[in-house]
């Protein structure tokens, strides 16, 4: 079977736009959460988000472009210009054909769909824009990205919720693996900060009026934030003979579903994925050290995720170091485990892994080593990341440093 | 007018568990009426629907202090309460 290492990134979040501004902002513990600058807060409960305010849509589109393509669009393309840039890699036509398009999103366009339905629902008018749909199709980011770049081979949307991003790259890792494609550019996007997506949450009772504290026993729920991250994936003898940086390697993937409940998690769902992740690893889990944890800071994931972590790695599981850095960019939704993945890929490289910011207080439902607050220095060859979506769709990647 | 307030209160509580409004007694816990966080979460905007309130409960946070919500009087007793700020 084939190796697939990592060989480009880019990111937009609440933390900055481009992966090292993504990464210094999670090394430094520093959160993105504040209060919602994008929209009409008035009348929301919930006035606060990890909202990608540095990302500013002239910069990188003109009005021209900006008329076809939603903030969740941009927002992938963006990422994808800069990992696609740090790769090196030349899309040329034959590998073009080579190259899979694979990008989680849990909602698509939705400030088009927000816009435009205010328009007939409120202000009683007779028409929307004319590319409403183009704009608001969850697989808009995914054809933007082929299109821009020229990728023909396999292409398509995921949408499992909060595991989108994790579903997303872990098919285009199989694929490349199987050799159905010799480079994916993968990934996930998601910019729902809009009124009716936000009375949505709200009327769940899962959101935190403050901030997000993973694991903390302080912890009141979620923060909604948006953003994008994209990776450039390969296969490992490809990327070595055009010489490129190799980020990290990916080797791993395990997916379940609870068939339980449509919001509740599950130990055993949860369990199982890190468990058929690690089988396809072909590791007995010793060799993780670090994990990132899907940690949303509701009552019932973190508890439950902690558990699973007990049930899979017993005794191990008082060495790992287990972090949420959703405290810092939030809870992106369909881009959740592509930016997981970029912090992921930062502490294999660095050995240095992002802590659970906001920490307050330990739970002892959550009794792991949460890495509150700081940053630790850490040898960390082997790391994993969850991510258990509601509707009970669980995706978990394995990732190796590289050091061949 | 309270005791008005409590009967509506029984009711939405009984529709949700789908009993007879009769055995809905101030005493019962969500848990006894087999009540989970999603039914609670039914009957928090029924009632905020219903009253014109808005009701602070977190299902992250049962058991805060904000909104008690331990037996029906204490659900009936926080919008009583609710519905008298209101005015």
């Amino acid at each position: 079977m084939r190796r697939v290492v990592v060989t480009g990134t880019g990111v937009v979040s609440a933390l900055g736009i481009g992966y090292d501004a993504h990464v210094d902002a999670l090394r430094a513990g520093r959160s993105g959460i504040g209060p919602i600058e994008l929209i009409e807060t008035e009348g929301l409960t919930i006035g606060i988000a990890a909202e990608a305010k540095g990302y500013v849509a002239t910069d990188h589109f003109t009005k021209n472009e900006l008329t076809l393509r939603d903030r969740v669009t941009q927002m992938a393309l963006t990422a994808t210009e800069e990992a696609v840039a740090r790769s090196g890699i030349d899309f040329t036509d034959d590998l073009g054909m080579r190259t899979a398009t694979i990008i989680g999103t849990s909602m698509g366009g939705q400030h088009t769909q927000d816009d435009n339905y205010r328009l007939i629902y409120r202000d009683g008018k007779q028409r929307v824009h004319p590319f409403t749909v183009p704009k608001l199709m969850s697989n808009a980011p995914a054809s933007w990205i082929s299109m821009e770049h020229g990728l023909k081979g396999p292409a398509w949307s995921i949408s499992t919720a909060c595991a989108s991003s994790n579903h997303a790259i872990g098919q285009a890792f199989h694929m490349i693996r199987g050799g159905m494609a010799d480079v994916a550019v993968t990934g996930g996007c998601e910019s729902g900060l809009t009124y009716g997506v936000l009375k949505a949450w709200e009327g769940l009772r899962v959101m935190s009026k403050d901030t997000c504290r993973p694991f903390s026993k302080t912890r009141n729920g979620m923060v909604q934030g948006e953003g994008a991250a994209i990776l450039v994936l390969e296969d490992l003898d490809a990327a070595k003979a055009r010489g490129a940086n190799i980020l990290g390697e990916i080797v791993g993937f395990g997916m379940t579903a609870d068939a339980n409940d449509i919001v509740q998690p599950s130990l055993d769902g949860a369990t199982r994925a890190m468990r058929a992740a690690l089988a396809d690893a072909g590791l007995d889990g010793s060799e993780i050290a670090y994990i990132n944890a899907h940690g949303t800071a509701t009552a019932a994931n973190d508890k439950t995720e902690c558990a699973a972590i007990r049930n899979v790695f017993g005794d191990h599981a008082d060495r790992l170091l287990v972090s949420s850095t959703k405290s810092m960019h939030g809870h992106c939704i369909g881009a959740a485990g592509a930016l997981e993945m970029a912090a992921t890929l930062s502490a294999l490289g660095s050995g240095i892994v992002p802590p659970t910011a906001n920490f307050e207080e330990p739970d002892p439902d959550c009794d792991l080593d949460v890495v509150p607050n700081e940053a630790r220095e850490a040898d960390v060859p082997f790391a994993l990341s969850n991510s258990f979506a509601f509707g009970g769709l669980n995706a978990v990647l394995v990732a190796r440093r590289f050091d061949d | 007018m309270s005791d008005d307030i409590r009967q509506r209160v029984r009711v939405i509580v009984a529709e949700q568990a789908m009993i007879d409004v009769e055995q809905v007694s101030p005493e019962s816990t969500m848990d006894d009426l087999g009540l989970d966080s999603l039914g609670l979460v039914e009957i928090v905007f029924a009632i905020e629907e219903e009253f014109g309130v808005s009701v602070p409960y977190n299902a992250n946070e049962p058991n805060s202090e904000e909104f008690d919500i331990s037996t029906v009087k204490a659900v009936e007793d926080g919008v009583i309460k609710l519905t008298a700020e209101k005015v």
